[in-house]
């Protein structure tokens, strides 16, 4: 064991350490004696294991046992059922202080890992479950690899949460499979809401020798390793292409900047260390691999992505402030007023997750009909991808019928309205409804901005009416805003979340309080863009004022998918709340009136230009603010805006509107959400007086240096 | 509709090594056992369309948990066979895997079936002997068995009383003669050839694998043995030298009609003349094996002197002698269990009688003047089986 590792053990007294277990094994054909090292933390597949600081020095030691053996022919590293090992345990990563910490363990790890590639005798990975980050890390080091055809999850996620894969990945994988699909791996798929590779295109990627059906996953690996140990079996690796590996790597950074504007570090730190791996000994390799580490841990961006990490982990599952469930009544079938597009897209997650009758009701047969085939060719279609079977898919179609009477919701146990977003409109669709339905059935609005209150006026039973406030697309984007109104009560609330949860969103329980989270938010900050605009900054110097956020996209370009009509009616409703905050702009609704729908064309080459026709018809003033200035107002105003709302009991925690803003909006780990940047960036203290988190939470202690 | 009799041939078989209980498969499932062994099976007969089989076959004595869910479908889905390919489970206890082979090679006479694949699995550690056992108090009521004849290690020392001229020290000497042929066996690299490695988890050593029997002891010797205790009977004669040990471990075959074994060119290593089963009083289960051998003979116009080979089961050393001793064969005779047998290798119930067959296979291969073969066993509550089969390596023998 090198002196290293055993003096770090045990550094992490909350550990849960991966074992490193060393069994000898007499191979097939006689190949000899080969030691086959079982990682496990003795949990289920539940907790897959990690490696921590004691981890890596079971893995040492287990190593240096192996290596006493006599005649050895050969190492291996497997895991236990259903996980290979999945990287380092960053659960201490929030209290390392000091940077010299981190470069420890990053050190420890690459001279553990590295023995593997360093042997006498060639070592295997078999890779018989989930490797993600370290661990596959640790399998790149291994001489050889085989994977199993079942293996759940194989990715470096580092550059997702924020890190790089620092245990040798962005070393060895560039030079094993190139820099190109190298940076497909590190950075592409990190950065596509952690994309996981499937085994096969693992193997067909070059991460992987061999592919093998998960029946019999060891024994075959170990028959491979036989023969290619005895020289029966040879494996034949493509050699990469490395010239042009520098202009590879500069391509991707190109694109990157398009896309995050430098936003936030750790992708541009693997692709620096991807290009260096051209060059670089595997020591100069490791070492800039260990400083890179070392310097991501001791940034705030690693922190709030972690802290972003653990909320939709963990706060998404477990929603806050929420009734006992025992108090949910079942809903066996599901009613929905209205069948236009967002209808029919409720209609269709409803059938699909909660496998039940669902009625759409709308004014004319021409509307149901359009409903109704809305939902058959999105089924029809995942029949034909192969990602449904036919009978699942008639199941589905048979469960989902329209209708132009409201009778047809007898016996629904929840209703939910998706109609023109108008107050009197729903009050009066409500009102209707109580005739058909029975009492307890619950009556949920889809409403972005209405009061679910005020909607609730009237009724017989106002207890069961409940905001539920989906976000487009609505098969795709997580959040589900639940509103409680004023009469909400528990039993309601409960089944609300019991349905929330069974359609697989991430349930955050809101205050009946206008446009609720999200949209309150985006439309504050979306009016001091256009504010800007309408004043006179240019549209782009407007537009591009956020970039250094790394957004996933724009403001203009999210007014174009908002649709500029729905933002208008939503900045409208708020500003009749809160006149002196919410910006209504004239120039938007000139756009609305002309019926645009977006202030960006695309030439050709796909490049955005503003549309001749915005410009005229906008009318904008002399006031000219750069970009700074133009940034400063919307981060100001959302740190007045999310204060407030904490103020006023919108959400019970900081935690929930950055849950609400991950999920919902799509904003950035490397934010936090939004609260760990407020209080990163100077807003939260300038314009409330006072941080949203303490330091340490989402951001590098105080006491850190 | 006119029916043409088909001829079974034997086409391959494999095994798991055998483990001892509670040792190296305590942590391995049943049913991965026998889909391991499905999955070595059809690896190394290529030229086979795995949807050409037409059934699945898999013996269990207790058929529940990892043994029950009809092990036979449940162990060909996991093996990855079509769906198109049914499967069932088989229990006659000891002779389960025999019972599978016979009633599917029944069925490709009939012309139901052309290839057929038969397996059994004990894992007598997750099972063990007797696990769920209910039996009807009439049994007792009515003396219609000794409550002795449900424990084989009594039924064994009753054949020792009825017999008493099979003595300990044969028994024993028996023993050593099967442990020594196991042993040159092994060393002449006989038997591992039909073994699939299993890997194998242990919690707290983690993963290994399993390549070889475990059970066999090398060197064992008269003196070694004599002094073993008796755990059936105070100063009995059964001891744990000279019976077979309690033990996990799964096997599995492929049987076709001739035809078939033709047409996709599979090598065909025996065929089957005749099969009976018979019962006698469960107090005596182990003499079983003399009538159904006597009737099995009867059925295909044979004699014992017909017999080249016997892959006797070696339950209990006294079981074997009793056989030969009806038979007038003599105790060491060199074409009985000719590489020893399950007080050796031990013997996972109801996979034993596709092991008898595996040997026979090779018995044959090794031996080209032997024409005719039998395996046979006894089996709880009173019962022999026993299979002749023709060997196709035999010069003589029409193919």
């Amino acid at each position: 064991m090198s002196e290293q590792a055993s003096t770090a053990a045990g550094t992490l007294p909350d550990e849960v350490v991966t074992h490193a277990r060393m069994r000898l094994v007499d191979l097939p054909h006689n190949a000899g004696t080969f030691a086959l090292i079982t990682l496990d933390n003795d949990r289920d597949h539940t907790r897959p294991s990690t490696f921590g600081m004691a981890g890596l020095a079971s893995l040492d030691a287990a190593i240096d046992a192996a290596l006493d053996v006599p005649g050895l022919v050969g190492v291996g590293v497997t895991g236990k059922p259903f996980v290979f090992a999945v990287g380092a345990d960053l659960s201490a990563v929030g209290m390392v202080t000091d940077r010299s910490q981190i470069l420890q363990v990053a050190q420890l790890g690459h001279n553990v890992f590295r023995r593997l590639g360093e042997l006498d005798v060639p070592t295997f990975a078999f890779v018989n479950g989930a490797a993600m980050g370290g661990g596959l890390e640790l399998a790149l080091h291994c001489t050889y690899r085989s994977v199993s055809a079942d293996a759940a999850a194989i990715s470096l996620p580092e550059v997702f949460l924020g890190l790089i894969p620092g245990w040798g990945g962005t070393w060895l994988l560039p030079n094993l499979i190139g820099p190109g699909k190298a940076m497909e791996v590190i950075v592409s798929n990190a950065m596509a809401q952690n994309k996981q590779l499937r085994p096969k295109q693992a193997r067909d990627l070059g991460i992987f020798d061999l592919l093998l059906e998960p029946a019999d996953f060891l024994e075959q690996s170990l028959l491979w390793a036989a023969a290619v140990i005895t020289g029966q079996s040879t494996v034949d690796r493509p050699e990469i292409d490395r010239s042009g590996w520098a202009a590879t790597v500069a391509g991707a950074r190109a694109v990157l900047d398009a896309r995050i504007h430098g936003a936030t570090p750790a992708p541009y730190v693997a692709l620096g260390l991807i290009a260096g791996a051209a060059d670089r000994s595997r020591d100069e390799g490791f070492e800039a691999e260990d400083n890179a580490l070392a310097d991501l841990v001791m940034g705030d961006d690693l922190r709030a992505s972690l802290y972003a990490f653990d909320l939709v982990q963990k706060r998404a599952k477990r929603p806050v402030g929420v009734p006992d469930t025992s108090l949910a009544r079942p809903v066996t079938k599901v009613g929905i007023v209205g069948a236009g597009l967002m209808a029919s897209q409720l209609a269709l997650l409803f059938a699909k997750r909660l496998q039940v009758p669902v009625v759409m009701t709308d004014l004319d047969d021409e509307r149901v009909a359009r409903g109704l085939d809305y939902v058959a060719a999105d089924i029809d279609a995942s029949v034909s991808k192969g990602r449904m079977s036919a009978d699942k898919g008639n199941r589905l179609k048979a469960l989902v019928t329209g209708s132009t009477d409201k009778g047809a919701f007898a016996g629904a146990d929840f209703v939910i309205e998706a109609v023109f977003e108008n107050l009197a409109v729903k009050q009066q669709v409500f009102a209707e409804l109580e005739g058909y339905v029975s009492p307890t059935c619950i009556l949920a609005t889809n409403t972005s901005s209405l009061s679910v209150t005020a909607m609730s006026a009237g009724l017989q039973h106002p207890e069961r009416v409940v905001g539920f406030h989906f976000f487009n697309p609505v098969a795709v984007m997580p959040l589900l805003e639940i509103a409680r109104a004023e009469a909400t009560d528990d039993a309601t609330l409960a089944t609300a979340f019991a349905v929330g949860k069974q359609l697989k969103k991430s349930c955050v329980l809101v205050k009946d309080a206008p446009a609720f989270v999200v949209n309150r938010l985006l439309t504050r900050f979306l009016g001091e863009i256009t504010r800007a605009i309408d004043e006179g900054t240019d549209f782009r110097v407007a537009d591009q004022a956020l970039d250094p956020l790394g957004l996933p996209m724009s403001p203009l370009v999210l007014l174009q998918l908002v649709g500029p009509a729905v933002a208008f009616h939503v900045s409208e409703t708020l500003h009749e709340a809160f006149p002196d905050r919410f910006y209504v702009s004239p120039n938007l609704r000139r756009l609305v009136e002309a019926g645009l729908g977006a202030v960006y064309a695309w030439d050709d080459t796909g490049q955005p230009y503003v549309d001749p026709k915005v410009s005229a018809l906008f009318e904008q003033g002399s006031t000219t603010l750069t970009a700074a200035e133009v940034r400063e107002r919307a981060v100001d105003a959302l740190a007045q805006e999310a204060r407030l709302m904490l103020d006023e009991g919108v959400v019970a925690d900081p935690a929930d509107i950055d849950l609400c803003m991950l999920t919902g909006a799509g904003w950035p780990f490397a934010l936090g959400g939004l609260t760990p940047y407020l209080d990163r960036c100077g807003a939260a203290e300038r314009v409330t007086g006072r941080r949203f988190l303490p330091a340490g939470v989402a951001s590098l202690p105080a006491a850190a240096g | 509709m006119a029916r043409a009799v088909q001829e079974v041939v034997y086409i391959d078989g494999v095994r798991t090594p055998f483990g001892k209980a509670g040792s190296v498969y305590r942590e391995t499932r049943a049913d991965d056992l026998v889909v391991k062994s499905i999955r070595g099976l059809l690896r190394r007969n290529p030229a086979l369309p795995a949807e050409r089989i037409d059934d699945v076959a898999i013996a269990a004595t207790t058929q529940t948990g990892d043994q029950g869910m009809t092990i036979g479908r449940s162990a060909a889905m996991l093996a990855g066979l079509p769906r198109s390919v049914p499967g069932y489970s088989i229990d006659r206890m000891c002779a389960g895997a025999m019972t599978a082979v016979t009633t599917l090679s029944a069925g490709v006479m009939a012309g139901a079936y052309d290839i057929v694949l038969a397996g059994g699995v004990e894992h007598m550690t997750r099972h063990p002997m007797g696990e769920g056992m209910d039996p009807n108090p009439r049994y007792l009521s009515e003396r219609l068995v000794d409550p002795e004849a449900l424990v084989m290690g009594q039924t064994a020392e009753n054949l020792h009383d009825r017999f008493p001229h099979l003595t300990k020290d044969r028994a024993d000497a028996f023993a050593v003669g099967s442990q020594d042929k196991t042993e040159k066996a092994y060393a002449n690299g006989r038997i591992q050839p039909d073994l699939v490695p299993i890997a194998v988890r242990s919690s707290a050593d983690g993963w290994g694998l399993v390549s070889v029997d475990e059970m066999p002891r090398p060197g064992t010797s008269m003196e070694g043995l004599a002094h073993l205790k008796t755990p059936f009977r105070p100063h009995g004669r059964v001891t744990a030298g000279n019976s077979s040990g309690l033990t996990d471990g799964a096997t599995a075959c492929l049987l076709a009609s001739e035809t078939a074994a033709d047409e996709l060119g599979l090598r065909k290593r025996m065929r089957m003349v005749a099969f009976a089963f018979a019962g006698v009083e469960p107090e005596v289960m182990g003499v079983g094996p003399v009538p159904s051998t006597v009737k099995a003979l009867q059925r295909a116009g044979m004699t014992i002197d017909d017999i080249d080979l016997f892959e006797i089961n070696e339950a209990f050393a006294v079981q074997v002698l009793a056989f030969l001793d009806h038979f007038g064969i003599a105790d060491d005779d060199p074409r009985v269990n000719p590489m020893g047998g399950a007080i050796a290798v031990g013997h996972p119930l109801a996979s034993s009688g596709i092991r008898l067959m595996q040997y026979l296979a090779r018995d044959f291969e090794a031996n080209p003047d032997a024409r005719f073969g039998i395996t046979t066993m006894c089996i709880g509550l009173g019962m022999g089986g026993t299979v002749i089969w023709e060997s196709l390596d035999h010069a003589g023998s029409a193919s």
